[in-house]
């Protein structure tokens, strides 16, 4: 069943060969003997991986070979670089592979950083700099904040649901292995000639259509990180809706699951659009298309109107997880059941229908038609209003709780709450039309985006992490080290992003080498505390690998939670559950005496409390 | 279940806002204002932070709030009080998000229609933007040109048609708080009156290529009588090479034609710059 490593290496370069012969002679535009194999390459890989064999055989109508779980659960840390169908080694390696990822963009902000430390030109050349900048945000966009809640989630949600699997394991996995192809494809761009792409990661056309080789790396890169998403929601979806534990209806669901229906439903919906637009920049650029190509009467503002249909969205699929991730942790430490539990599922049903009606925010001094904004400008305001239910009722948990703050997981929680409602109210000042045609393309735009990806997503990222990496390792992490990381990501997040505003508002535009030297003081405080962010990050993966191999061993339930995850062993057996656990509560009955979320195989004996009466109930 | 001190936390939201905004008003955030757009943006501006400092404040005051009065004592094993919910306070703060964002929204659109106001001596400038220069054209004044240098006059109203020749620039005068894309194939518009003299700079907010940190131009707002003089100092008509989107389509049939070797309508050759093949 599974082909080695060895024979996918050969085949891609038997494939290379192949297409890179064939079409040499016709080599004059786009460098085809480039763009081609840099598609077939990893299909080559893929397939001697062995991620297409079962399929394959299936489809040539060969007898399947039976599933004989070989290629299930992990036992050697070797097991971790094989294709492997058991969700929770899938989860680990999206885990491990976007933090390898997180790593790699850190590094490409630090150096513009660097750059940027003083006014004129100091580390690197304006060109670089541009593929600096335009690297960074793809990576962490691409694969660190997308595919990390998707790991997450891959480890979490099967076993919240009690289903000992996601629904399409294969499928599964080979949404995993597009995502090292996305990274290598996206780094790789800085071996082509003229450099990596740099028309920023939202690659706007006319520029992008005329930019070096390094551009078609971009458009190819995106197609494998978005199939990805997409084949990942795909999997969600189905899992959630036909794989519950018996009893398990929809108003039951850990918010966190409901998050992740959320999100899927926007990737589902919206990415699409962003591979369309890639694939039509790609093919102005190496087919001579003409869809942005204004001498053609190509339509350049089109593009901005594609491209942003998927990333308005794609900013709520990057803070929907988080959101799912910071009720179950508030509400575990602070012994409550989450205030408004359905208005909460609401507000994200809420937001993704709004976050499909607000991407032209993107586009209020872009020239598009003028009587777009006003509607615009209205549902973006309006998309504050769930997402300020989902803060209110955060703070309604913890009144009158048990709050424990002895986890860093909590701790980031917290301070998730307190980042994210600057990242909010900066949301809503753009979203104000005369407000945002100063300061749109300027400090104070990449202030309230690092506000809302990195004081919300990564913070809800890393309370996600400390609070499943029991459940993961088995293994606790140490909570001094969390406390450091806490503290220093907190301290260097503000001292960071705050200066940005103030530059911003005062004059400095975005994506700029060098700029005027009255912002040079602040620019250094951003720079000096940007490096201090990163080296917090250095204490946090200490203690992740150090805490994994050496840690204490911690129980199958060290924070006391409701959810079925926390009544398996730690990590989970291989197929999950011994025998499938039954669903007789909601997911956070904290406080009241008797009740249950969940009544375990072994378990059969316990008094069953009577359901409360649901209004809607599913399967 | 004790009682909230409701009114202690309102009071001491209202406090903590009052004191935020007093201190965030004492900055003069997006600096110095020279157009008739400035009033009304900033303003808008100071209101939004007021606003926002109290919902600030609102949410810090009751975090607050929670963590020291239900801080568990250690050892503590037990479980908080099970509230579920409570349907009315959830429509409270569903609902007056809803007016306060809509309020600001309807005064945000007051404000655009007030700056986007036209007037009926407004006076047109042609604006050029390429990898990496500014040119300006003044129809008005016979087609006159000038690169890397604008000179308008104070206290009436200009209607800037903004031109991209190759990629999208973004023309932006932070003391008139006042941006609009230049696109190619299109043409747009910015309007501004500026208010005071002095002079300025332009800046590029969109991303261009290599050269968009410098594509910067000088703006150099004075009185009619100088500003006249100075566009009458200018000599040469707009030069072929800066062209409108529609000049650039047909200059670019016209080099098609000629290359398929049939013959053209007869008129002579526009030039040759063409910077967006």
């Amino acid at each position: 069943m599974l082909l080695g490593a060895a024979f996918g290496f050969g085949l891609v370069v038997a494939l290379r060969a192949l297409s890179g012969l064939e079409i040499f002679q016709t080599e004059q535009t786009g460098y085809p003997h480039v763009v081609v194999p840099l598609i077939t390459a990893p299909f080559g890989f893929l397939f001697g991986f062995g991620a297409f064999d079962y399929w394959f055989r299936w489809a040539a109508g060969k007898p399947t070979i039976p599933d004989d779980h070989a290629d299930h659960g992990a036992t050697r840390w070797q097991d971790y670089f094989k294709f492997n169908t058991d969700h929770k080694v899938i989860g680990i390696q999206y885990i491990v592979t976007t933090l390898f990822f997180f790593l790699i963009g850190g590094l490409l902000a630090l150096l513009s950083r660097a750059e940027l430390a003083q006014p004129g030109a100091q580390v690197v050349a304006a060109s670089t700099f541009n593929g600096l900048f335009s690297t960074h945000a793809t990576v962490m966009i691409f694969l660190f904040i997308i595919p990390i809640f998707a790991g997450l989630a891959n480890y979490v949600v099967p076993l919240m649901l009690g289903a000992p699997d996601m629904a399409f394991p294969r499928l599964n996995a080979l949404s995993f292995w597009l995502l090292p192809i996305a990274g290598i494809i996206f780094l790789a761009s800085f071996l082509a000639p003229g450099g990596a792409f740099d028309a920023g990661w939202t690659g706007y056309a006319p520029l992008a259509g005329g930019a070096p080789l390094g551009q078609t790396f971009f458009n190819i890169g995106v197609q494998f990180a978005g199939a990805s998403s997409i084949a990942a929601a795909l999997n969600f979806l189905v899992t959630i809706i036909t794989m519950r534990a018996p009893g398990m209806n929809l108003w039951r669901m850990p918010l966190m699951v409901w998050a992740q229906l959320a999100t899927s439903l926007l990737v589902v919906g919206a990415t699409p659009f962003v591979a369309g637009a890639q694939f039509m920049t790609l093919f102005d650029r190496v087919l001579g298309m003409n869809f942005f190509n204004f001498l053609e009467g190509g339509d350049v503002i089109s593009y901005q109107h594609i491209f942003w249909f998927y990333s308005h969205p794609a900013v709520y699929i990057m803070m929907l997880p988080g959101f799912g991730i910071i009720s179950e942790i508030i509400s575990t430490h602070s012994r409550k059941p989450v205030f408004g539990y359905r208005l909460m599922a609401l507000a994200l049903i809420g937001i993704v229908v709004l976050s499909y009606s607000v991407w032209a925010h993107h586009m209020f001094v872009s020239g598009m038609f003028s009587w777009l904004r006003v509607p615009i400008m209205i549902s973006t305001m309006l998309i504050a209003v769930p997402t300020g239910i989902k803060v209110f009722s955060w703070l309604g948990t913890l009144f009158y709780g048990k709050i424990h703050t002895y986890s860093t997981s909590m701790l980031f929680a917290l301070a998730f709450i307190v980042t994210f409602t600057i990242g909010g109210i900066s949301g809503v000042m753009l979203g104000m039309i005369p407000i945002d045609i100063h300061v749109s393309d300027t400090y104070f735009i990449v202030a309230h985006i690092h506000f809302v990806l990195f004081g919300g997503s990564v913070f809800t990222i890393f309370a996600g992490l400390y609070h499943w990496f029991p459940k993961m390792t088995g293994r606790m992490y140490d909570e001094k080290l969390g406390r450091i990381h806490l503290w220093l990501t907190v301290v260097g997040t503000w001292m960071t992003f705050v200066p940005m505003h103030w530059v911003g508002m005062d004059g400095m535009p975005r994506r700029v080498a060098d700029y005027a030297a009255q912002y040079g003081d602040w620019n250094l405080v951003v720079s000096v505390s940007a490096f201090l962010l990163g080296a917090a990050q250095l204490v946090f993966l200490y203690n992740m690998i150090v805490s994994w191999r050496f840690g204490p061993k911690a129980g199958p339930n060290p924070w006391r939670a409701n959810s079925i995850e926390w009544q398996v062993s730690s990590p989970p057996p291989m197929y999950n559950f011994d025998e499938i656990p039954r669903v007789v509560g909601g997911p956070y009955e904290y406080g009241t005496p008797g009740a249950r979320h969940a009544i375990m195989g072994d378990d059969e004996g316990a008094a069953v409390p009577e359901p409360k009466p649901t209004t809607v109930a599913a399967s | 279940m004790t009682r909230l001190p409701i009114l202690k936390l309102v009071l001491a939201t209202l406090a903590l806002g009052a004191v935020q905004s007093v201190v965030l008003l004492q900055f003069d955030w997006f600096g110095d204002a020279a157009s008739t757009a400035t009033g009304p943006i900033d303003t808008l501006m100071d209101v939004t932070i007021v606003v926002s400092s109290f919902i600030f404040a609102l949410v810090c005051v009751f975090l607050g709030y929670a963590l020291i009065k239900w801080r568990a004592k250690p050892g503590d094993e037990g479980d908080g009080v099970p509230i579920h919910g409570n349907t009315k306070l959830e429509i409270w703060w569903t609902m007056i998000p809803v007016l306060i964002v809509v309020a600001l929204a309807g005064y945000s659109w007051a404000v655009l229609d007030d700056i986007e106001t036209k007037e009926s001596n407004a006076m047109t400038v042609d604006v050029y933007a390429q990898q990496f220069a500014w040119t300006f054209g003044y129809p008005e004044s016979g087609n006159k040109w000038a690169e890397g240098e604008l000179h308008v006059p104070v206290d009436r109203q200009v209607i800037f048609k903004l031109h991209g020749q190759d990629v999208i620039h973004s023309f932006w005068v932070p003391e008139w708080r006042i941006k609009k894309d230049a696109v190619p194939g299109i043409t747009t518009d910015a309007i501004v009156t500026p208010d005071r003299e002095g002079t300025f700079q332009l800046v590029c907010t969109e991303l261009c290529g290599i050269g968009h940190t410098t594509m910067r131009a000088k703006v150099v707002v004075e009185s009619e009588e100088k500003y006249n003089q100075w566009v009458n100092g200018l000599e040469q008509e707009v030069p072929a090479f800066l062209m409108s989107a529609d000049q650039a389509l047909e200059v670019q049939r016209r080099a098609e034609e000629r290359e398929r070797g049939i013959q053209g309508s007869g008129v002579e050759e526009t030039g040759s710059g063409n910077h967006a093949d």
